[in-house]
């Protein structure tokens, strides 16, 4: 009897972790900087270079620090995402233009819409490295105390905007 | 005209400038050094190759980092630790044993000592099983002859006639 349990168990116990496996993405590696404080920066707007943006001045608010190039194929993906829920007007959404061109950049926005509060320009990708960006659509939830409650690597969908992200934001808009 | 034209495509490739960016510091004992340090980390895009190796942007963007922070004069460790606290442990190909990789460090001898067990417990019923025939002396005889047999035991060589 045992010769036909003991495989099966062992049958039934690979299935589980091949199944878990299959849903798994494994480009997302947890990120160490949740529940830590948003990294402190100095970048010009990328509309305005000589104007700047320190995320010191998002004190106080939940926002959102969408980080984006002109480059990136999985940016175009949420852009449409990124355009309701700015219509929508929860929350600030701040634009981190990464590794780009400034020409390039507001291109882009140009033509396809721009649903930023702000964009800032990251272009030579300094401040994403701090931000351990590794790639391009990440989104960052950040509190009123500035701390990252909260980050997506990939591109932004409704499911996830609706399951994850504003269920997040609600809950600290409320505390 | 038609040999100037010639001439001309041949001075094309010393007219080509491959736009490559500049992936080597002036310094070759700190790119060692450095080659040395970046094979030890994971690059995040690819997943199994080393930064080293790697050509990905982010690759090419931690090796610079790397330079910068060595000419700062960072310690390897200083530069691991850089790296550890923006994109986690599973940056470093060979990760600090501690609470959060402990899985992932006794995974190995775990299945190890399972696969140990199982060997053993198999190997403990099957001694149970098999068991010493004693031949009888007519068997005896018969297994002398059979082995003894010259046709029987040079059947399966091919070349028996030659040598014969």
């Amino acid at each position: 009897m045992m010769r036909f349990i003991l495989p099966f168990v062992i049958f039934l116990v690979l299935s589980v972790f091949l199944y878990k496996g299959l849903g798994r993405d494994t480009r997302e590696v947890p990120s160490p900087l949740v529940g830590k404080a948003a990294p402190a920066f100095v970048l010009p707007l990328l509309h305005e270079p000589e104007k700047k943006f320190s995320p010191e001045e998002m004190k106080g608010k939940v926002w959102l620090l969408n980080v984006w190039a002109s480059w990136c194929g999985a940016c175009k993906d949420e852009h449409p995402i990124l355009m309701e829920l700015s219509r929508q007007n929860i929350v600030p959404i701040v634009g981190l233009d990464y590794k780009d061109k400034a020409v390039d950049g507001e291109m882009t926005l140009k033509r396809a819409g721009d649903p930023y509060s702000l964009v800032i320009a990251d272009l030579d990708g300094k401040v994403g490295f701090d931000y351990g960006v590794y790639g391009v659509p990440e989104t960052y939830v950040i509190d009123k105390q500035g701390m990252i409650a909260y980050k997506l690597i990939g591109a932004l969908t409704a499911q996830n905007l609706r399951d994850t992200i504003l269920p997040k934001v609600a809950e600290l808009q409320a505390k | 005209m038609r040999y100037l034209s010639i001439l001309l495509f041949c001075l094309l490739p010393a007219m080509s400038f491959a736009g490559v960016a500049k992936d080597i510091a002036d310094d070759p004992v700190m790119e060692r050094r450095m080659m040395l340090l970046a094979e030890k980390v994971r690059c995040l895009v690819c997943q199994s190759e080393p930064v080293s190796n790697s050509h990905s942007d982010w690759s090419k963007d931690v090796r610079q980092i790397m330079r910068e922070k060595m000419q700062a004069g960072a310690t390897d460790q200083e530069i691991l630790d850089l790296l550890v606290e923006r994109f986690g442990k599973s940056v470093l190909f060979d990760p600090p044993v501690d609470k959060e990789t402990m899985p992932l460090w006794s995974a190995p001898f775990i299945l190890l000592l399972l696969g140990g067990a199982g060997l053993f417990y198999q190997l403990r019923r099957r001694k149970g099983q098999v068991v010493d025939v004693e031949l009888s002396a007519q068997e005896q005889l018969r297994a002398c002859a059979l082995l003894n047999d010259p046709d029987l035991n040079d059947a399966p060589e091919p070349h028996k006639d030659t040598h014969a």
